[in-house]
C-alpha cells in the first residue's frame, strides 16, 4: 500500500501544508508600494520616485530620498524592535512613547554643557552647575537605566500583578509622560555636549537602527529567551506546564522593550540637540503599526524582527513618498491607518485560510 | 514489589463537599496497559490530576517507582518521569516539532541565563529518533505545528513521552478529538509503546480501543473504584454494567 510509505496511518505529505515565511508577503507589499510611487510620479508629478533624475548628480537611484526614508523610521523603529517581541509574547506595549519623553529628560539632564558651540554660557542648568560636562556615557546610562526601570514595573504589574499589558502600559503612558513634563516643568533642555549630540548625527541613527535589530534578531532566533517568548505568546498554558518562569520572562521582555524605547530616547535627543518632554508622543502606535504590518500577529506567538523592518521601510516609503506626490500630510495619517487595519485584516484572512486547510 | 511503578492507597480528593474521588487503590506494573473507563464525573480525571500533581489530593497515599511521592505540580511529576498527554494539547502552535518537544528543557550550545544559544541540531536529531521509536512519520518537523493535523499534533505529544525516557504515561482521551485514520495512527504508537514495555495509563470511553490496547481495564464510578478487570476475563457489556452500575465487583462492595 502506497500510503504506509508514508507512515502510519498513511498520513500524507500534503505540500500545500508547506511552511512559507511571512516575511515574503511583507516584502511584496514593500515593493508594490514602491513601483505604486514610481508609477504614479511618473505620471503625476514627472519624476521618478526611486531612481535619480537629475544629471549634476552620477547616480542610478535617488540615495537622498532613500536616505532619508531609512532615517526616518530608524528612531520609531528601534521602539518597533521591543514592542514586536512584546507582541509576539501576547501582550503589548502603549508605554514606548511616553518613556521616549521620559528617558529623553532624564538623559538630556546629565548632557548638558557649560557652553554651547556659539560659546554662550549656561546660566540655567537643570541639575546645577556640579552638573555640566560629564562624560557622557553618564548620561547614556541614567537613560537607559530609566527605560529599564519602567520596563521592569510594566513586567511586574502584568506578571504579578495579573493586570492585562493593556491596561498596565496604558498606565505606565501617562505615569512616564508626567515624569517627563514634572523634570523641567515642561521646559526644554538644551546646551547638550556635542559628543552626545553626535550619537544622533547623520547615519548614526541608522546604524543603531540596524545594530538594534540584528541583536534582537539573534535573540528571537537563536536563544531560549525568543524561543519561550513565541511559546508564551502562542500557549501560555502549555509554556506554563512546560516548565517556563513565564513570570520572570515577562519581566525581562518588558524590560527589553522599556530599554530601546530609552536607546530611542538618546538618539531622538542627540539628533534634535534638545531634550522636550512632549518627545515620543503617539510613537507607541507608530511602532505597534511597524511591527503589524510586519506581520507580527496581535494574537501573539508570531512575528520576526525582519518583518518589523520590512514593516518600518514601508512606514517611512508611504511618508516619503505622499511628500514627494505633494500631498498633505493628512492624507498620511489617513492612509497609515488604512494600511495597519488591512494588515490586521489580511493576518485573520491567512489565518483562517491556514485553518481552513487543516 | 519491584516492578509496581506506580501505586495509590485510599486516594481521595473531595471539592469542598463534594467527594470527587474516594479511597482509590490502584496499581499499575513495569509494561502495563492499563485503561480506566467510566461515565464523565466518575473521577477518572479527578483521579489522574492527584497523582500528576495538577491538585493537591485530599488524603492517601501515592507511590512512584517505590517511592511515597509528593508532587508539589505537573512539573515535578513529569521531572520524576510521569508523563502526560491531555486531552486540550499542551502545545505551542507557533513552534515546530523539535521546539515543542524540548519546550522548557531545552539543550544548548552555549548557557548564559535566558540568553543561552540553542543547540537546534541536536534537538533535531533526537526529535527525529524518537518520532522513529514511537513510529511517528511527520513529513516536515520543521514546520510550524499549526500547519499539522490534529491527529499529528497529537502525535507530536505522544513523541515527547519518547524523548525524555518516561517512566510511566498517562493518556487522557488522546483520540477523543481525531478522526478515524488519525485514530489508527495513534492507536499504532500505544501498541509501539507496549513493544517497547512501557508502561501507560489510558483514559477512554472507547470500548473497542480498550480492548484493542490495553491489559487490564479498571472502572471508575461516583468517585470509586468498582471493578479492577483482567481483559481476557471480561467482555464489553460487562465493563458497562459496571460503568452504569448495573454491577459491582463484589471486592469494592462497600456498606452504603
Amino acid at each position: 500500500m502506497a500510503g504506509l510509505a508514508h507512515g502510519l496511518g498513511g498520513l500524507k505529505y500534503d505540500p500545500k501544508k508547506r511552511h512559507r515565511p511571512p516575511e515574503l508577503n511583507v516584502f511584496v507589499a514593500l515593493v508594490i508600494i514602491v513601483l505604486l510611487f514610481e508609477v504614479l510620479g511618473r505620471l503625476f508629478v514627472g519624476d521618478s520616485f526611486l531612481f535619480n533624475t537629475r544629471e549634476s548628480i552620477d547616480t542610478l537611484f535617488n540615495e537622498a530620498r532613500l536616505r532619508i526614508i531609512i532615517l526616518q523610521v530608524a528612531i520609531i523603529g528601534i521602539i518597533a524592535l521591543g514592542v514586536t517581541q512584546v507582541i509576539i509574547s501576547g501582550g503589548i506595549d502603549l508605554s514606548s512613547g511616553s518613556i521616549v519623553g521620559a528617558a529623553a529628560m532624564v538623559g538630556t539632564m546629565f548632557a548638558q554643557s557649560s557652553m554651547n558651540e556659539y560659546g554662550m554660557e549656561n546660566t540655567d542648568p537643570v541639575l546645577g552647575m556640579a552638573f555640566l560636562d560629564l562624560p557622557i556615557i553618564i548620561a547614556i546610562v541614567a537613560a537607559l537605566a530609566a527605560g529599564l526601570l519602567a520596563g521592569v514595573i510594566n513586567g511586574l504589574l502584568i506578571a504579578y500583578g495579573k493586570i492585562p499589558p493593556f491596561i498596565v502600559t496604558l498606565g505606565m503612558m501617562l505615569f512616564a509622560r508626567g515624569v517627563a513634563n514634572w523634570t523641567t516643568k515642561g521646559k526644554p533642555i538644551s546646551y547638550l555636549q556635542e559628543d552626545y549630540a553626535a550619537i544622533g548625527a547623520g547615519m548614526t541613527p541608522v546604524f543603531i537602527f540596524l545594530g538594534a535589530a540584528v541583536v534582537m534578531h539573534l535573540l528571537l532566533k537563536y536563544t531560549r529567551y525568543g524561543k519561550h517568548t513565541y511559546a508564551i505568546g502562542s500557549n501560555e498554558q502549555a509554556a506554563r506546564m512546560s516548565g517556563i518562569d513565564v513570570d520572570r520572562l515577562k519581566i525581562l521582555i518588558y524590560a527589553i522593550a522599556g530599554f530601546l524605547s530609552a536607546l530611542a530616547a538618546i538618539v531622538l535627543s542627540a539628533k534634535a540637540l534638545t531634550g522636550q518632554s512632549g518627545m515620543g508622543v503617539m510613537y507607541e502606535l507608530d511602532a505597534i503599526a511597524m511591527a503589524v504590518i510586519g506581520g507580527t500577529s496581535l494574537a501573539g506567538g508570531r512575528g520576526s524582527v525582519l518583518g518589523t523592518c520590512l514593516g518600518a521601510l514601508i512606514f517611512g516609503v508611504i511618508i516619503s513618498g505622499f511628500t514627494f506626490m505633494r500631498l498633505d500630510a493628512f492624507y498620511q495619517e489617513m492612509a497609515k491607518g488604512s494600511i495597519i487595519v488591512a494588515a490586521v485584516l489580511l493576518d485573520q484572512w491567512r489565518a483562517r485560510q491556514q485553518a481552513a486547510r487543516n | 514489589m519491584n516492578d509496581v511503578i506506580l501505586k495509590t492507597e485510599g486516594l481521595t480528593k473531595h471539592y469542598g463537599g463534594v467527594q470527587a474521588l474516594v479511597g482509590a487503590d490502584f496499581e499499575i506494573r513495569q509494561g502495563e496497559h492499563v485503561a480506566i473507563m467510566g461515565d464523565n464525573g466518575a473521577g477518572k480525571s479527578t483521579f489522574v490530576r492527584q497523582i500528576t500533581g495538577v491538585e493537591q489530593r485530599s488524603s492517601g497515599k501515592v507511590f512512584f517507582d517505590g517511592q511515597p511521592v509528593e508532587f508539589a505540580g505537573p512539573l515535578e511529576a513529569r521531572e520524576a518521569g510521569i508523563e502526560t498527554v491531555f486531552q486540550t494539547l499542551a502545545l505551542a502552535d507557533a513552534l515546530n516539532v523539535p521546539d515543542n518537544l524540548f519546550l522548557g528543557r531545552e539543550k544548548f550550545l552555549f548557557k548564559f541565563g535566558p540568553f543561552s544559544i540553542l543547540d537546534f541540531k541536536s534537538m533535531r536529531i533526537d526529535t527525529l529518533k524518537s518520532l522513529e521509536r514511537t513510529g511517528v512519520k511527520i513529513p516536515n518537523v520543521d514546520n510550524p505545528i499549526s500547519n499539522m493535523s490534529g491527529g499529528q499534533r497529537q502525535c507530536v505529544a505522544i513523541a515527547r513521552t519518547a524523548t525524555f525516557h518516561s517512566k510511566l504515561t498517562i493518556m487522557d482521551e488522546p483520540t477523543a478529538a481525531l478522526g478515524v485514520q488519525e485514530t489508527a495512527q495513534v492507536e499504532n504508537i500505544v501498541r509501539t509503546l507496549k513493544e517497547a514495555g512501557e508502561p501507560l495509563i489510558l483514559i477512554s470511553h472507547n470500548m473497542r480501543q480498550v480492548f484493542d490496547l490495553v491489559d487490564r481495564i479498571v472502572v471508575f464510578r461516583r468517585g470509586r473504584i468498582v471493578a479492577n478487570l483482567r481483559k481476557e476475563d471480561t467482555s464489553g457489556e460487562d465493563v458497562v454494567a459496571y460503568i452504569t452500575g448495573a454491577k459491582t465487583d463484589p471486592a469494592y462492595e462497600v456498606d452504603a
